[in-house]
Parts: C-alpha cells; sequence; structure tokens
C-alpha cells in the first residue's frame, strides 16, 4: 500500500534536490547589481501600470460569477458524451452497435432540453446588459 | 484505502464547521462551507467505489453544480453588502436585532 | 393502472405541475427582460399569478384522476397534492404581495416574479421528492431563490443584511445536510427512500453507526431549514429585514415545503429506526414550542414577533412528524393550510399599514386601528385569533390545532406529554396574539399619530382572501382532512412494509 507511493516520494526529493541546485548555483556565481527597473515587479515585460492592490471594477466579479455558472454545466456534457451511444439506442448495444431501427433521440433531446434551458439563462444575462463592459 | 478517505473527509468538515463558527469575516466563512461541501463529495466518491456503483458519483456533479450556482448568488450577496456596509466582516453587520 | 417511472413520458406526466411551473418561470424571466423599458410590471405578476393557477388546475386533474405511481424517484400521492397546493396558494399571495410592494415603498425588480416562480417549483420537487437526490436538489433551487429574494430590495442595508445572514446558515445547513445524505447513501447503498427503508429495516441488529450519524446529520439540516429551535438563531433576523412579501412566502412557503420533505424523508425513508430519531425530535418539537413562544411574548417589533411565531408553529408541526403515521402526516398538511393563510394575511397587514419598507414596526404603532382602519383590524384579529387556534373566530385554525392533537393522541405511541405541552404554549401565544388584537380595539388612538398609508388594491385582496378561506373552511372542514388522508404518507416500518398500528406499536418500544 504505502510502497506503491514510493515513486511519488522519489520524484518530490528530486524536485527538492533541483530547486536547491539552481538556486545555490545563481548565489555562488551571479553579482547583485540591482538598478530601479530591475526591482520592479515582473508583468510580462511590460511596464507595471500602478500598485497591484488597487480595486478592482465589479465588472471583473460579475464576469467571473457569470462564467462559474456556464462553466460548471459542461460537468454533465463529459458523463453525457460518455454514455452517448448507449442513450441514442433503445435497446442494449451490441459489441456492433446499435441493432437496426432502434436508434432513439433520447440522449440527444435530453442534452438539447439541458442546453436550451442553459440559453434562457444566457439570453436574459445578455439582455440584461451583463456582458457588456462598457 | 475508502476508511482512509473517510477519515479524511471528516477531518475537512470539521475544519469547515470550526471555520464557520470561529471566523467572522463573512468571505471565510462562505470559504469553509465550500470546504464543508468538498469534504462531503470527497466522502461520496469513497462511498461511490465501496459500493462499486456509480450513484453517489452522479451526486457528486449535482453537489458541484448547486455549490457553483450558490457560490454565484453568494458572493453577489456579499458584493451587496458591501456596497452598503463598507465592511465583510460580520461584526459590523448588526442593524438587525432584537 | 400506476405510472412505471423508469419510461422517461411518465416521468414528465409526473412532474407537470413542476414543470410547468419552472417553465413559466422562463417564459416570465425572459418576457420580464424583454418588455419596453419602464413598462409597469403588472402584468408579469399577473403572468406568474396564471402560472400558479395552471399548476393548480394540473395537480386538480391528477389528483381527480387518481393517477398512482410505482418505485421511483416521485411520489404521486395526495400528501404532495396537498402540499403542493399549500405551497402554491402561498406564492400566489406573495405574488400579489410582491406587485404591492414593488409599486408602492421599494422598486423590487421584475425578476422577483420569475425567481418566486423558481423557488416554488423546487419546493414542489421537495414535496415530492423520493430520491435524496431531489430532496437535495429541490432544497437548493428553494434556497437558493429565496437567498435572492430576501436581499432583493437593492436601497435597503436592513435587506441585504437579512440576505447574507440567511444564506450564510442556509449554506452551512445544506452542508450538514449533505454530509449526512452521503453517510446514509454509504450504510445502505441507497438515495431512494423506499430502497433506504428496506435496506435499514434488513439489517438484523439495528442500523450501523454510519447510518445514525447520517441520520443525525441530517435532522440538523432539515432543523435548520424548518427554522426549529436550538437552530432558530437566523429566522428572527433575516424574516426582520427581508422585504415583507418575501418574509411571508418564507415563513409559508418555504417551512410547508421543508416540512414536507422532512417529514417524507423520516417517515419513508427513516420509519424502520423509529426508534432512533423519537425521543429526538421528541425534544426538538418541545423545545421549540417553549422557546418561540416564550421569546415572543417579549418582541413588540412585529416582524419578529410573527418570526417567533412562526418557530413556536415549526414546534406544534413537529409533534405530528413525532407521531410517524398517516394521521400526522395528513395533520400537517392540514395544519401547513390553516398556517400558510393566517401568515401571509398577518405579513400582508404588516405591508399594509408600513409607509417604507425600512423601518421597524412596533405593535404600539397600531394603537386604537379598529377606529381608523376597521376592516384592516377585524382581518388581523382572524389571523391572529387563527395562528392562536380560537374556535370559530380563528376558522381553521382551532381545526388544525384539533387535528394535530388528534394524531398525536392517537398514535401508536401516544404523543400525551407532548400534546399536553402544546395546549399549554398555545394558552402562553395567547399572550402575544392577544396583546396585538387588545392594542388595535381597546387602545384609543394618539391624536398626534401619523396617519396610515391607502391599503393597495392587491394587498387589500390578499387580506380579505385569506380572512374568508380560513373562516369559510373552518366552517366545514372534514373533507379536506379526509382527502388528504385517504392517500398520503405511508410510514415503513421495521418489517419493510407500510405500517399498521400493531408493527409500529412494537418498534415504539
Amino acid at each position: 500500500m504505502v510502497r506503491a507511493y514510493f515513486p511519488l516520494l522519489l520524484l518530490f526529493g528530486f524536485v527538492a534536490l533541483n530547486a536547491g541546485l539552481i538556486l545555490a548555483i545563481g548565489a555562488l556565481t551571479v553579482r547583485s547589481r540591482p538598478t530601479p527597473v530591475k526591482s520592479q515587479p515582473y508583468e510580462s515585460g511590460i511596464a507595471p501600470l500602478g500598485d497591484a492592490r488597487e480595486r478592482f471594477s465589479v465588472k471583473f466579479y460579475m464576469v467571473a460569477m457569470l462564467f462559474i455558472i456556464f462553466d460548471i454545466e459542461t460537468v454533465f456534457m463529459i458523463p453525457w458524451g460518455v454514455a452517448f451511444r448507449q442513450l441514442s439506442c433503445a435497446v442494449a448495444l451490441t459489441p456492433a452497435g446499435c441493432p437496426a431501427g432502434q436508434v432513439s433521440f433520447f440522449g440527444l433531446s435530453e442534452m438539447l432540453v439541458f442546453i436550451g434551458i442553459l440559453l434562457v439563462g444566457f439570453a436574459y444575462v445578455w439582455k440584461k446588459g451583463a456582458l457588456q463592459w462598457d | 484505502m475508502i476508511a482512509e478517505a473517510l477519515f479524511f473527509s471528516a477531518i475537512l468538515f470539521t475544519i469547515g464547521v470550526v471555520g464557520v463558527l470561529t471566523r467572522r469575516n463573512a468571505l471565510i466563512i462562505f470559504m469553509c462551507v465550500e470546504l464543508m461541501l468538498n469534504a462531503v463529495n470527497l466522502s461520496f466518491v469513497a462511498l461511490s467505489k465501496m459500493h462499486g456503483a456509480a450513484l453517489g458519483q452522479v451526486f457528486v456533479v449535482f453537489v458541484m453544480t448547486v455549490a457553483a450556482a450558490e457560490a454565484a448568488v453568494g458572493l453577489a450577496i456579499v458584493i451587496a453588502v458591501y456596497r452598503h456596509f463598507g465592511t465583510v466582516e460580520l461584526q459590523n453587520i448588526n442593524l438587525l436585532r432584537g | 393502472m400506476p405510472l412505471d417511472l423508469s419510461v422517461p413520458a411518465s416521468l414528465v406526466t409526473a412532474l407537470l405541475p413542476d414543470l410547468i411551473v419552472m417553465g413559466g418561470a422562463m417564459a416570465l424571466l425572459l418576457w420580464g427582460v424583454w418588455r419596453p423599458e419602464g413598462a409597469s410590471g403588472r402584468p408579469v405578476g399577473v403572468g406568474a399569478i396564471g402560472v400558479c393557477l395552471a399548476a393548480l388546475a394540473a395537480i386538480a386533474g391528477m389528483a381527480v384522476q387518481g393517477i398512482t405511481a410505482g418505485p421511483g424517484p416521485i411520489a404521486i400521492d395526495n400528501f404532495r397534492w396537498a402540499t403542493d397546493a399549500v405551497i402554491l396558494v402561498g406564492t400566489i399571495l406573495s405574488i400579489a404581495l410582491a406587485d404591492d410592494y414593488g409599486r408602492r415603498a421599494e422598486p423590487v425588480a421584475v425578476e422577483s416574479h420569475a425567481l418566486t416562480l423558481l423557488a416554488a417549483s423546487g419546493m414542489m420537487l421537495l414535496a415530492g421528492a423520493r430520491d435524496l437526490i431531489l430532496v437535495f436538489l429541490g432544497i437548493e433551487v428553494m434556497s437558493v431563490a429565496v437567498y435572492v429574494l430576501a436581499g432583493i430590495n437593492r436601497r435597503s442595508a436592513r435587506s441585504a443584511e437579512a440576505a447574507l445572514k440567511y444564506f450564510l446558515l442556509g449554506a452551512f445547513s445544506t452542508a450538514f445536510l449533505l454530509y449526512g445524505v452521503a453517510l446514509v447513501y454509504g450504510a445502505t447503498g441507497a438515495t431512494n427512500l423506499t430502497a433506504i427503508g428496506s435496506a435499514l429495516a434488513a439489517s438484523p441488529p439495528g442500523p450501523g453507526s454510519m447510518a445514525v450519524i447520517g441520520l443525525a446529520l441530517m435532522l440538523v439540516g432539515f432543523a435548520f431549514k424548518v427554522a426549529a429551535a436550538p437552530f432558530h438563531m437566523w429566522t428572527p433576523d433575516v424574516y426582520d429585514g427581508a422585504p415583507t412579501p418575501f418574509t411571508a412566502f418564507m415563513a409559508a412557503a418555504v417551512k410547508a415545503a421543508a416540512f414536507a420533505s422532512f417529514a417524507r424523508v423520516f417517515m419513508e425513508g427513516f420509519g424502520p429506526v423509529f426508534v432512533r430519531w423519537h425521543s429526538v425530535l421528541w425534544w426538538l418539537a418541545a423545545l421549540t414550542m417553549v422557546l418561540g413562544n416564550l421569546i415572543a411574548l417579549s418582541q413588540r417589533n412585529l416582524k419578529r414577533m410573527l418570526a417567533y411565531s412562526s418557530i413556536a408553529h415549526a414546534g406544534y408541526l413537529l409533534v405530528a412528524l413525532v407521531t410517524n403515521t398517516t394521521e400526522g402526516a395528513a395533520a400537517m398538511v392540514f395544519y401547513l393550510f390553516a398556517y400558510t393563510l393566517a401568515t401571509v394575511g398577518a405579513f400582508a397587514v404588516v405591508m399594509a399599514l408600513a409607509e417604507g419598507a425600512e423601518r421597524p414596526q412596533d405593535v404600539r404603532e397600531w394603537s386604537g386601528l379598529f377606529s381608523v382602519r376597521p376592516l384592516l383590524a377585524i382581518a388581523m384579529a382572524v389571523f391572529m385569533l387563527a395562528l392562536l387556534g380560537f374556535p370559530l373566530a380563528g376558522g381553521m385554525g382551532f381545526f388544525a390545532k384539533w387535528y394535530l392533537l388528534q394524531a398525536a393522541l392517537k398514535a401508536p405511541a401516544p404523543q400525551t406529554r407532548l400534546a399536553v405541552l402544546l395546549v399549554i404554549t398555545s394558552v402562553i401565544s395567547a399572550g402575544y396574539y392577544l396583546y396585538v388584537i387588545m392594542v388595535m380595539f381597546m387602545r384609543p388612538r394618539p391624536a398626534d399619530a401619523a396617519p396610515f398609508p391607502d391599503t393597495p388594491a392587491w394587498t387589500r385582496s390578499v387580506i380579505v382572501g385569506a380572512a374568508v378561506l380560513l373562516l369559510a373552511l373552518g366552517l366545514y372542514p372534514s373533507p379536506i382532512v379526509r382527502w388528504a388522508r385517504s392517500s398520503s404518507l405511508q410510514p415503513t416500518t421495521a418489517t419493510g412494509v407500510p405500517s399498521t398500528p400493531e408493527a409500529l406499536r412494537i418498534t415504539a418500544r
């Protein structure tokens, strides 16, 4: 049981060793000559626009909340996709697939209803102007 | 393995309960509630494996979705409270008392 | 012929009333946002009430046809239809109040009607849910919508605070409930109540510790939702701060749905382990009745007083649950109907007499109300007497308590002491219900008192309708009770079959 985790322990050890080695080499070989530009926070190479602790517009929260709601619905689509072949067959699937004449639209219509409900929410949010930035 | 998972989820749930009862910041309390929900999810997955059936995992999917909806509504309420009170510390939010 | 719920088409039939409400809510949401700018919200309110009436018609049709269902995730019995009817009546009354509230004092978005309907659909799901997944979904659909409704008055800090408190404690209690569900699933391998019942009945030495802990956690979750002491702390604050129409909605419909699900889960699912939860619920009921009534005595803020009164009524309803019988379940639904009419009516009067939404109202401001607003004073007196359970003038309220007592005394395990406590605490409750009446009728109106605002048309109809219905059904209540009793919850017993009194008597020992 515990033995199964030994490779993981090995990995942790290796990571720690590697990190320590890199830091040690840096500390030993680099001469420190700080300038104001060098000590600025790194923002992907663009000159920083100010303090990171400024207040964020509430619009960000709005987008984040909408994202959470619409994003999580995928969680239902993945199991649905996995079971789709069986869902679109009225009888149990055979290794050869669905027997002729037994194709059902149950699975498809279920998902269409689901997406339809999501679309109602989306249409509401859109018309309400929550997706507009300005 | 399942016993460990259940034990772990019980500990997580307890941490969440203690957090809700001792903290005074609305956001942190909310995070503790989320921790409790995820502890339950862990239990469901472990018990689902114990029974060898997918039912518990189906439950987890529903819990996750509902938790997301609840999070959105909860954050909206927290923002509304912040607009009125300028804080989310519960000891400063006390207009209602008998 | 019972519906086979494993066939999708029959499942749609079984869920028809719920689907009508859900679909109506979504249509209203789109209609509300696509209306021209500045248009009146009233058509949306009318539409929302229309959706509720359509659902009521569907329920009546299905109840008359006598449709039944085989085992499955949704129950089709008169208990469900009766609870649905209570929920929908409460919803209709709250929507009417919300519409007036929106035009008079504070701007409330027309989305509130769609949210009310969504909450109602969750409640209706809860009333019929025979699977713990559906119980969880129903509770959450209901709660998430009601969190928003509590805070829908965006100009009011009190409303926002109420929403925050309701949300945090509601989510906390949901987590307890859910952990309980997980452990019960672990112990029985099922989420279907029938399957849980037979699994619990089949385990020879009694339930294991996992099932018992799960049961306890679910009990805590439900106790929070129905506001039973000692899990009632959120109720007065939330009821006080929320906009009054939605306070009425919470006090009436939310409580009805939570109690219906509480009863179904515990009687159908956990009936075989009745001995394990009986005494806990007994103490919960006793504590809730005593605490709710005693604290209500000291309240002078009307909404807080009604909040504690609703806690006290949760205690009375728990007595019905402790009986664990079909009669108890039927008495509970009848009580919920009377309670819904009286509570919504009382909150409607509070709303009618408040000039703004913000300020809490003191009972003493109503001094001499009878001399200036006789109709409102009389209606309020009817609601107070109904909540008290006064014969005749209290209409249905008296019979509600009467059937509750009957169910408690005639149960296989008779709850004599609880029944006595119920009567005693009801007498205590006269202290605050009659105080309101005394203030309205016997105190003189001070000369410098500010005049009361005019009552809007819909609010007036709600008040008159609720009072008339209470009195009329109080004249001849027996058909409703007989109907509710005829096909109701069947508590499962240790042998796994629907109970006979003899079997239950053995279990209760």
